[in-house]
């Protein structure tokens, strides 16, 4: 990926990727707009009708409202499986509060005097509602509506996390690949959709509507007209599915390394590495990218394929810390050392998997191993200064930065500010910069290939190299931003595809190559 | 024409109308008159079924109004609100054309109906076209009556027309439509708490209160044969300018100008007084008057 590409440069290159994901965007806002509106408008209605449904309709759709939007995808991976379906689902709950509520609102508010008149002139109640109460909360009404409508522009973004496209698709990859084109050519028209919708909606709630029928009909037309521009993106037939993270899916040593150098056809789709597991154990994708110390592996009775042609060339973890730090409390650095070497893939995977199988919480994992190793001291209760730890969202880094956490407090005179759960490579790496966190433990592959972003000289160079990748990233991350690589702790991560182990060996897939002929004679 | 019979009302647990029966006859103004929470708003919504009797019967022209649908039972009896109850989303036009409308007039029929209650009731076509909330008060409570005359409906329930009117728009208001061809002829319900009001625009009065009938009658009933002592003190506070306006001069000075009430002839009595020099000889003087009416009220 050329470095110096402008925006504009990664738009014009990616414009088909682009006009996929904003429609498939438009069409989950819309379709789970169109049904939040065809059930909270009459849900609305009766709750009016009757009070004593309101508290408790409203409140459970409030109760909605606060449930995660991640942990409300996560939760529906059994029953709907992974793609739009889910995502459509989610976001139609999240529309159904302001359309319910406005709604409600909407007619409680309409005069009763006039509802009186309507009554004694000798309306039928349908005329009453259809004349006289939706078109007089219609202004209110279509207020909940646009609410719904940027809410799930917004968290529609999300879906991209359960492999329904949408434009949420650039933003986590251009997150996770440290590519601020990316994340831009995804959170703009995101805005903009947002905006141009809105804007369009409030041209609806400024008629004047004599009756609401007229609308009744212009509006689902325009809705679905629309939505219809969304073709869903999986048509999972009898091919296999390839369910990968948006970093893998931009990385040299991610999918662009399997379609170049093993020539691997096969349909892919985006998810967030939180659900692909559980996704791939439930049978709803096939291969999937993990990390080759996940504790997940082997809870989900997953197998690793073997990497015949050696794109995923292992790379050490190793903490990166700010120069500045160390200058201020040069202690620190022989104290994150006692690590290194003390952890081997074999105990990382078995560290990952209480933590991801188990349930054992971080802190609880950290203290048995460091307790163990005898690398437990009890805390100093020092006060000389805090050092903040940050680490990207999955167990493997909540591990480390506890262990971490232990020897510092347990060796020097300083106290620990963890900061946990940085969402992924960009974000954690910009705290880093930022002088928000002073440091996290790294992988060197990806310092090499996501944050320094060499030319293809280089990596060619360097592939597979293991030890020579970290001489490279240690040198140029401290001359570009000043920040030092420590010891590396001592086991390997990189990446790896997975398959269920059962269908694997049915299928007598072993390794990538086998999969791509796999895949290449069906 | 109507004929209420043994109405109740109950909500939850107090009696909003307890056992009350009233005939109404044809063209004839019955006032339901008492103080907010008497049980008159009731009453009156029982007519046209926007409030169904726990017990009791209506009968509409010898018919049951429960034979009837309440939409079409409804779309023959005017109804004119406190607040006028005009759809504020609707063009005064449009408001107007609501019962044609669901009778299914023509366009034509409807224009021309609201051309003549328009002049009949003093309102500037140019409003035709002008939402409810740019007219004035007495433009809204006008054209809540056009709307309600619309069909020429013989029956017409008004629950306090004039409540939400200033004082001096109320009194003229009032004093037009009492003299309204279109009204005299219609049997008309209307509830009021003002006492003035149903003293002027009944033909009989029914005062309630806490839900019964105090007393039914002609308003020079309820003034010189009172049932009992609440009519009488109800109406005290205002007894001497109700007796004035509602005894008429030929009936204590027997061949004199008829159809003026007393309190008429002071008032144009006064007004001459001004003007001393104007004033005719032999004509009545205040006191001769005073003079009369006290011997009338002694009789």
């Amino acid at each position: 990926m050329d470095q110096t590409q402008t925006f504009w440069q990664f738009v014009n290159q990616q414009s088909d990727k682009l006009w996929n994901q904003t429609w498939a965007h438009i069409g989950l806002t819309m379709i789970s707009l169109i049904l939040a509106i065809i059930i909270a408008v009459p849900v609305g209605i009766l709750i009016a009708r009757k009070q004593k449904l309101s508290g408790i309709v409203l409140g459970f759709a409030g109760v909605l409202q606060t449930i995660p939007s991640i942990a409300l995808l996560g939760v529906m991976i059994p029953f709907l499986g992974i793609g739009p379906k889910p995502a459509i689902l989610a976001l139609f709950l999240y529309a159904l509060l302001p359309v319910i509520r406005n709604t409600y609102t909407g007619i409680m508010e309409v005069n009763p005097a006039v509802v009186d008149a309507a009554k004694g002139m000798g309306m039928s109640k349908w005329q009453i509602l259809t004349k006289v109460e939706l078109p007089l909360a219609f202004p209110v009404l279509m207020a909940g509506i646009r609410t719904a409508t940027v809410i799930n522009v917004g968290v529609a973004t999300l879906a991209a996390y359960i492999a329904a496209g949408g434009l949420g698709e650039f933003i986590f990859g251009g997150i996770a690949l440290n590519n601020s084109n990316m994340i831009l050519a995804g959170a703009i028209p995101a805005a903009l959709l947002a905006i141009i919708l809105d804007f369009l909606l409030s041209l609806v709630q400024k008629i004047n509507l004599k009756s609401i029928r007229v609308s009744w009909l212009i509006l689902p037309f325009v809705f679905i007209s629309m939505s219809s521009f969304y073709l869903l993106p999986t048509q999972i037939g009898g091919r296999m599915l390839g369910g990968f993270t948006p970093e893998f899916m931009g990385r040299e040593d991610g999918y662009l390394g399997l379609k170049s150098v093993y020539r691997l056809g096969i349909e892919t789709v985006v998810i967030s590495d939180a659900v692909m597991y559980k996704a791939a154990f439930e049978h709803k994708l096939d291969v999937i990218s993990g990390y080759s110390t996940d504790g997940r592996l082997k809870a989900y009775d997953l197998i690793t394929l073997k990497d015949d042609k050696g794109i995923f060339p292992p790379y050490y973890a190793a903490p990166v810390i700010r120069n500045e730090v160390l200058t201020k409390y040069p202690e620190l650095e022989a104290v994150l050392n006692q690590l290194s070497g003390s952890i081997n893939d074999s105990i990382m995977t078995a560290l990952n998997y209480k933590v991801d199988q188990l349930k054992q919480s971080p802190e609880q994992v950290a203290m048995d191993f460091m307790v163990s190793k005898q690398l437990y001291k009890p805390s100093k209760k020092g006060t000389k200064g805090t050092v903040r730890i940050g680490s990207k969202i999955f167990g493997e880094q909540y591990i480390l930065a506890q262990m971490y956490k232990i020897l510092i407090l347990g060796n020097t005179d300083l106290t620990v500010l963890t900061k946990t759960g940085l969402g992924g490579t960009k974000i954690c790496f910009d705290a880093l910069t930022n002088n928000q966190i002073d440091f996290y433990p790294e992988y060197t592959g990806t310092g090499f290939l996501v944050l320094l972003k060499p030319d293809k000289k280089t990596i060619k160079q360097l592939e597979g190299n293991t030890d020579g990748v970290y001489q490279y990233v240690s040198q140029a991350f401290n001359k570009q931003f000043n920040i030092k690589w420590l010891k590396p702790i001592g086991f390997n991560n990189s990446y790896a595809l997975m398959m269920r182990k059962e269908q694997a060996q049915s299928l007598r897939i072993e390794s990538i190559t086998d999969l791509t002929n796999h895949l290449k004679h069906k | 024409m109507i004929k209420a019979a043994h109405l109740v009302k109950k909500f939850g647990s107090s009696t909003a109308v307890n056992s009350i029966s009233f005939d109404v006859k044809e063209g004839e103004n019955l006032i339901l008159l008492g103080t907010s929470g008497c049980g008159k708003t009731t009453t009156l919504r029982m007519v046209n079924r926007l409030t169904e009797p726990d017990s009791g019967t209506i009968f509409l022209n010898g018919t049951d109004i429960r034979s009837q649908q309440p939409e079409t039972l409804r779309r023959g009896i005017g109804y004119v609100l406190q607040n006028h109850g005009l759809f504020p989303h609707y063009t005064v036009a449009e408001n107007i054309a609501i019962v044609p409308r669901l009778l299914k007039w023509e366009s034509s029929k409807t224009g021309k109906r609201a051309d003549e209650l328009f002049e009949k009731l003093n309102l500037d076509p140019a409003i035709k076209d002008k939402y409810p909330a740019a007219l004035s008060g007495g433009q809204q409570q006008r054209v809540g009556l056009a709307r309600s005359l619309m069909v020429n409906p013989p029956v017409l329930l008004m629950d306090e027309p004039f409540g939400a009117l200033d004082n001096l728009t109320r009194i003229s208001i009032r004093k037009e439509f009492r003299v309204l061809d279109e009204l005299v002829k219609k049997t008309i319900i209307m509830v009021t708490h003002d006492v003035q009001e149903a003293f002027e625009m009944g033909d009989r009065i029914c005062l309630m209160d806490k839900g019964e009938i105090m007393q039914i009658g002609t308003p020079e009933d309820l003034l010189f044969r009172p049932a009992n002592n609440f009519v009488a003190n109800f109406l005290d506070e205002q007894r001497l300018q109700l007796e004035l306006k509602s005894v008429l001069l030929e009936e204590i000075l027997p061949g004199s100008a008829k159809n003026i009430s007393v309190w008429d002839q002071m008032e144009s009595l006064l007004q001459v007084n001004a003007y001393p020099d104007d004033a005719p000889g032999d004509a009545l003087t205040i006191e001769s008057l005073m003079a009369a009416f006290s011997k009338y009220k002694k009789r």
